[in-house]
């Protein structure tokens, strides 16, 4: 799922004009799952924005709604009216809820309180990992199910790279070595001859590197 | 021969193979580059030209070996994978080989969130060993990376790097045999301070076969002081021993033993079957290298025949 954290407090006050109506919307999906943008926040986002404007004495009129996913449009439908009442829309969803409420709205600002930051999940209770980086072409099967293109800081194909010690990354000694963990995985599953093998340099034109992506499915379409 | 350069030639005589490291200045400053190869010509065979090393902004690795080959010192070309995609290496290889610098060390790079512009983005758009495959096939298959001809392609003697004191240890010969494989002429490891563990390396390499299939140059550093040794402990990749720690902690003049444990270093890594090479990384301390070939041994630098 969709990982993100809420932008500091002084970040969002810069972006709310004094004195307006704003629709503070969160999402029900990925950013309630990672506590950064669901009902709960809304809630607690919504005093803090009422407590700083109060302590400069002004006002400010926040009306909290939160739909089941910003990213479809026929659950962005459900607010509509709210969301036209409104002098701008603060959006408590990822990157791509606030793009999909702002294409549906164009004349209404709509305002970013999250940081969207990665895919990945939850590891432990508040700790949350990234391990996807959406590259368009998976290599999961090669690798033990474990990802070194987003999970390698440097995203080797041909790891470990001369900073792997003892289980952990040179960038990061919080972080463990990506390629230990495959060497690992690999050796369990008595497939450590996968690592004899280059792999070869990619093609890396199915993730961002070849330009905004979009797929099409004829099949699916109205 | 694959590029004729000094450092291929002095291995295929069989020679014992001495190279130092030299950073370029964070400046223009010609003088300086002028002045390390001065200290350095005649007691190196050929001498690394780093590329932005630990991340931090340096004159760049290509314009500091024209200087120091304009110096009558061979260069070799460190080329990194952390700031350039697949076609910056290329142009840059065949600007390289062009001028005549035909030595290229392929690395990935050290991580630029450890370097002085922690907030760049990085490309590693191929690794260390693409890079190595990519720069074979410019050679030897007069080929780009995407198969189209170079009419005239580089001659390039391919270098990289092994560090034997990363993990896990028992991958570390596999992954040399794949840079092997991938075409790597020669190698130099990670600075050496735990002889037993790099001989322990070394056994494995041998019982592969490997050390017939490549040169290998043992990579060694001398420690200036105790804090030296520590900051040295934080670079990527580096493993002091507490042993040497301890020594060089304890030293009366810690200048002086700093050179007695890597003379000793080097001594008894010469005696290890399968290391044609030395390869002494002296940074920030490049003065001392002319006296640590003479004292282990290694002057008069053998001719080429």
């Amino acid at each position: 799922m969709i990982i993100a954290k809420r932008k500091p407090i002084k970040d969002i006050l810069k972006m709310i004009d004094k004195n307006k109506k704003i629709l503070l919307v969160g999402c029900g999906t990925c950013v309630t799952v990672c506590s950064a943008g669901g009902e709960k926040e809304v809630g607690i986002l919504s005093k803090l924005i009422k407590i700083a404007f109060r302590k400069e004495g002004k006002s400010i009129k926040i009306i909290e709604r939160t739909i089941k996913r910003q990213c479809e449009k026929e659950f962005v439908e459900e607010i509509r009216e709210e969301i036209i009442s409104c002098d701008f829309v603060l959006s408590m969803g990822c990157g791509i809820g606030v793009q999909t409420i702002a294409g549906m709205f164009e004349d209404i600002p709509v305002y970013p309180a999250l940081d969207t930051s990665f895919e990945g999940m939850p590891e432990e209770q508040g700790v949350w990992v990234e391990l996807c980086s959406c590259c368009g072409n998976c290599i999961l099967d090669k690798t033990g199910g474990i990802c070194p293109i987003t999970r390698c800081a440097k995203s080797i194909l041909n790891g470990p790279c001369g900073g792997s010690q003892e289980g952990m990354c040179e960038v990061n000694k919080d972080t463990s070595c990506a390629w230990q963990l495959i060497y690992d995985r690999l050796k369990k599953q008595g497939k450590l001859d996968n690592l004899a093998e280059i792999e070869p340099i990619r093609d890396w034109s199915a993730s961002k590197s070849g330009g905004v992506r979009k797929i099409v499915r004829e099949d699916l379409k109205l | 021969m694959k590029a004729e350069t000094n450092l291929e030639k002095l291995f295929n005589q069989g020679e014992f193979v001495v190279t130092a490291e030299l950073g370029p200045p964070k400046s223009v400053s010609t003088e300086l580059i002028e002045e390390k190869a001065n200290l350095l010509r005649g007691y190196v065979d050929a001498v690394n030209i780093t590329d932005n090393q630990t991340a931090i902004v340096r004159m760049s690795s290509l314009a500091a070996s024209i200087i120091v080959k304009k110096n009558g010192l061979e260069p070799i070309l460190q080329m990194t994978c952390r700031d350039r995609n697949r076609i910056a290496i290329q142009s840059d290889i065949i600007g390289s080989a062009a001028l005549g610098i035909n030595n290229i060390l392929c690395l990935s790079g050290d991580h630029q969130t450890l370097g002085n512009h922690p907030g760049a983005k990085n490309v590693f758009d191929i690794d260390s060993i693409q890079l190595v495959s990519m720069l074979k096939n410019m050679r030897d298959k007069a080929i780009f990376q995407n198969n189209e001809p170079i009419k005239y392609p580089p001659k390039l003697f391919i270098g990289a790097a092994a560090n034997p004191f990363a993990d896990p240890f028992e991958y570390r010969a596999i992954r040399l045999a794949k840079k092997i494989k991938a075409g790597a002429d020669f190698i130099q490891t990670q600075a050496i301070f735990d002889v037993e563990r790099f001989s322990r390396w070394m056994e494995d390499v041998r019982s592969r076969g490997l050390h017939q299939k490549i040169y290998i140059m043992a990579g060694v550093t001398p420690l200036k002081s105790y804090k030296a040794a520590c900051n040295m402990t934080t670079v990527a990749g580096v493993t002091i021993t507490e042993e040497i720690l301890e020594r060089i902690k304890n030293a009366k003049d810690q200048k002086a033993e700093g050179v007695k444990i890597c003379l000793e270093i080097i001594e008894k890594v010469k005696k290890i079957k399968g290391v044609q090479g030395v390869h002494i990384m002296a940074v920030m301390w490049e003065d001392i290298v002319p006296l640590l070939v003479k004292e282990s041994g290694l002057y008069p630098r053998p001719k080429i025949i």
